[in-house]
């Protein structure tokens, strides 16, 4: 018989080992549905773990492209961590990224044509206010009329592409471009535009901003009495009540946190790599972001490299996906394998599996 | 001739100093590697679909001269121009992006990338001189569509389902409408915006919407065989196929089709490229280039009309009938085109304006 018997203290071996276990697991798992396709798997699983790495051909572009695409993934995870931990459930990060990057754009735009070099800051402003905005919708009616924000926010993501397909299509339109909709390209814009900072590195603002909060984020838990408090009301919400942490300001504190960077994420890909604000701006980030967030442990250490794996199956997919034939289904069947293979070996963190009846055991 | 001068300047501002030498792409190649990108997946039944049978039948007629890789399911923005540069990368001589979205991408890794052709469909940015354009005159299927749904409907109502609130579109409401009108001076036309290009919930519930208001007769724009679906469990609603030919819901609701048909281009241009006489351009071709095809007109439809259906068809593919001649007034009464006048494509590629006696407004 198996059985499972809980552990006193969650395992810190397989804290840290369960990750990595969960990605062979989804490696052997991936592998099989591959060569169901009639795919060789070694190479499938090489081309898109291996190639947008070191393969000659690619490499060079792949590498930076890495963190184009980990930023905006990384710093609303990060976000996202802070809530998670004290029990506040933002799902609504993907309306927070539109909104960021409308008003920032809008900010932008309405200031078109004059170019001064304080335009973009005034936008990634702008975005951060946006997205806070966002989040502050479900945060007050949370605190105010006890409403669950885990519905809330998710359904005003919905809300948000609405408001973005009328921005597209109407006041953001880009007056030169022939009645189609879609705004002016920001990215072309000197004064708005978020380039790349050291040409052949994908590095841009927002990788920077990733970056640096992360830091913060860590240096915040490890240090802040904020992140102490956030912890304690996770893990201990009554305590955290008698030891005078408002659940209220916590709530709205921590829902304004992943507001904001996920409207900073939305602002510098609108300015950079999306470009402009169109119908299908928004592709996903705020929903991937919560896989990164538990992919890595809801530490912002974690996040990071989380952040940087996700973008590598997002990029070896694609490459696998023309390279191969793969269809994109299977890549996404792929993905979808490894949170939930880390959340099954997750398991082994809180409990121990035991061989045998009960009785034995004692 | 507002598509050429958007050509024009955006040419200038560009590359052409930097490209001098390379205008002519005059030696021919051995063999192509061509990469597609597309918006959907290749099994939507509409506008992916037809793309990748395009392709498929551009392999079959050049056989072992070319070889292709495709990408599906690219969302429209950052990442297409990551696929785009990998594609490049990876040794393809030709890369079709097909779909509106990919306009700036396509652009921006063309430039990059000065010695890979570029085909954008329907958009109109050719910074590049390796950058061609290519669309399809879908309006003229919606001329003998509107044709058919004009002798067809009871109630006097016909619906359409729009995607987006683009010039393509309204191309297609007005020519729907002012051909319904001309064989059925009663008709009026209703428009649902879906605001997607595909999305069978979404196309359903419009098309629902549509039926509760008593149209007989729905126009599609959007790429999915929902709002057939729908149409088949009201008896008396008729319907057509939309880039494909939906031949599942034959013979009724679905009555006919208008069909993409890429082939023919994609094997003119990848064989150009083995001939070395390609060359940069903007095609739009229609019914008599064989990219838009009207398909089977079912027995559902009395013979009379079909013939008159077939009569608007076979006049537009002679260039004998162009769908939008004057006298046509605009919407608000003020006068477009005067008797016999015919419309320019640089206004039917900016068309914002519905015609007189089309009802609403376009969403902006």
């Amino acid at each position: 018989m198996l059985r499972l018997e809980k552990r006193p203290s969650p395992s810190r071996f397989w804290q840290a080992a369960t990750p990595i276990l969960a990605v062979i697991l989804t490696m052997i798992a991936g592998g099989i549905m591959f060569a169901l396709l009639g795919k060789n798997p070694v190479e499938a699983i090489r081309t898109i773990f291996w190639d947008p790495l070191f393969d000659p051909q690619y490499a060079a572009y792949s590498r930076p492209q890495l963190l184009v695409k980990a930023g905006p993934l990384i710093l609303i995870a990060t976000g996202l961590s802070l809530g998670f931990r004290a029990g506040i459930w933002n799902i609504g990060a993907e309306g927070q990224y539109i909104m960021g990057a409308v008003f920032g754009a809008g900010v932008g735009l309405a200031l078109y044509p004059v170019e001064t070099r304080w335009i973009f800051p005034l936008m990634i402003l702008a975005g951060i206010f946006g997205g806070w905005l966002w989040a502050m919708i479900p945060a007050i009616l949370k605190t105010r009329f006890r409403t669950n924000e885990i519905l809330v926010s998710l359904l005003l993501v919905y809300v948000a592409q609405y408001i973005l397909a009328a921005m597209a299509l109407g006041p953001m339109r880009n007056p030169e471009g022939g009645g189609f909709p879609g705004s002016r390209n920001l990215s072309q814009i000197p004064s708005m535009a978020n380039p790349e900072l050291i040409a052949g590195t994908g590095l841009h603002w927002g990788v920077v901003a990733a970056i640096g909060v992360v830091i913060a984020a860590y240096v915040l838990l490890q240090r802040h009495i904020l992140g102490f408090q956030i912890k304690l009301a996770g893990q201990a919400p009554r305590a955290a009540r008698f030891a005078g942490v408002s659940p209220e300001r916590l709530v709205i504190l921590c829902m304004g946190i992943s507001g904001g960077l996920a409207g900073a994420a939305g602002l510098f890909e609108v300015t950079g790599p999306a470009g402009q604000i169109s119908i299908d701006f928004n592709t996903g980030y705020g929903f991937t972001a919560i896989i990164v967030a538990f992919l890595g442990r809801l530490n912002p250490l974690g996040i990071l490299l989380a952040g940087l794996l996700m973008a590598l199956t997002y990029i070896g997919g694609e490459l696998a996906s023309f390279i191969l034939g793969l269809p994109s289904a299977a890549i996404q069947a792929f993905q979808g394998m490894l949170l939930f293979f880390l959340l099954a070996v997750d398991l082994l963190t809180n409990f121990r599996i035991r061989f045998g009846s009960k009785k034995e055991a004692i | 001739m507002q598509r050429r001068s958007i050509l024009k300047g955006g040419a200038a501002l560009g590359f052409a100093t930097m490209m001098g030498g390379k205008l002519a792409f005059a030696q021919g190649l051995e063999k192509v590697k061509a990469g597609f990108v597309y918006v959907g997946p290749i099994g939507d039944g509409g506008w992916t679909f037809q793309h990748d049978q395009g392709r498929l039948a551009m392999m079959e007629a050049l056989g072992d001269k070319v070889e292709t890789v495709f990408q599906e399911n690219v969302p429209e923005g950052a990442d297409a121009e990551r696929v785009l540069t990998q594609m490049a990368l990876s040794g393809c001589n030709i890369i079709f992006t097909t779909s509106f979205g990919y306009m700036d991408a396509t652009n921006a890794v063309a430039a990059k990338f000065p010695d890979i052709k570029f085909e954008h469909a329907t958009g109109y940015k050719r910074d590049t001189p390796n950058v061609s354009t290519y669309n399809a005159r879908f309006y003229e299927g919606r001329a003998v569509m509107g044709t058919i749904a004009g002798l067809m409907t009871k109630s006097n109502k016909i619906g359409y389902i729009g995607s987006f609130p683009i010039p393509e579109v309204i191309q297609g409401i007005n020519s729907s409408y002012i051909h319904a009108k001309k064989v059925n001076p009663d008709v009026t036309i209703s428009v649902v915006w879906a605001y997607t290009w595909f999305d069978p919930a979404k196309e359903a519930d419009a098309a629902k919407a549509l039926i509760e208001q008593d149209v007989d007769v729905i126009l599609q724009h959007t790429d999915s065989t929902a709002p057939l679906a729908e149409a088949a469990k009201t008896p008396g609603v008729i319907g057509f196929g939309q880039a494909s030919d939906m031949a599942e819901y034959k013979p009724s609701p679905r009555v006919s089709a208008i069909i993409d048909n890429w082939a023919p281009y994609y094997t003119e241009r990848v064989q150009a490229l083995l001939d070395g006489t390609y060359a940069q351009k903007d095609t739009w071709a229609g019914i008599g280039g064989g990219e838009v095809k009207i398909g089977d007109i079912t027995d559902a439809v009395p013979a009379d009309v079909k013939a008159k259906a077939e009569a608007v068809r076979d006049s537009i593919a002679s260039g004998a009938y162009h769908p939008f001649t004057g006298p046509l007034n605009k919407q608000d009464g003020s006068a477009w085109l005067k008797e016999g006048e015919v419309a320019d494509d640089g206004t039917l590629a900016g068309m914002m304006f519905y015609v007189e006696g089309v009802t609403g407004d376009i969403p902006s």
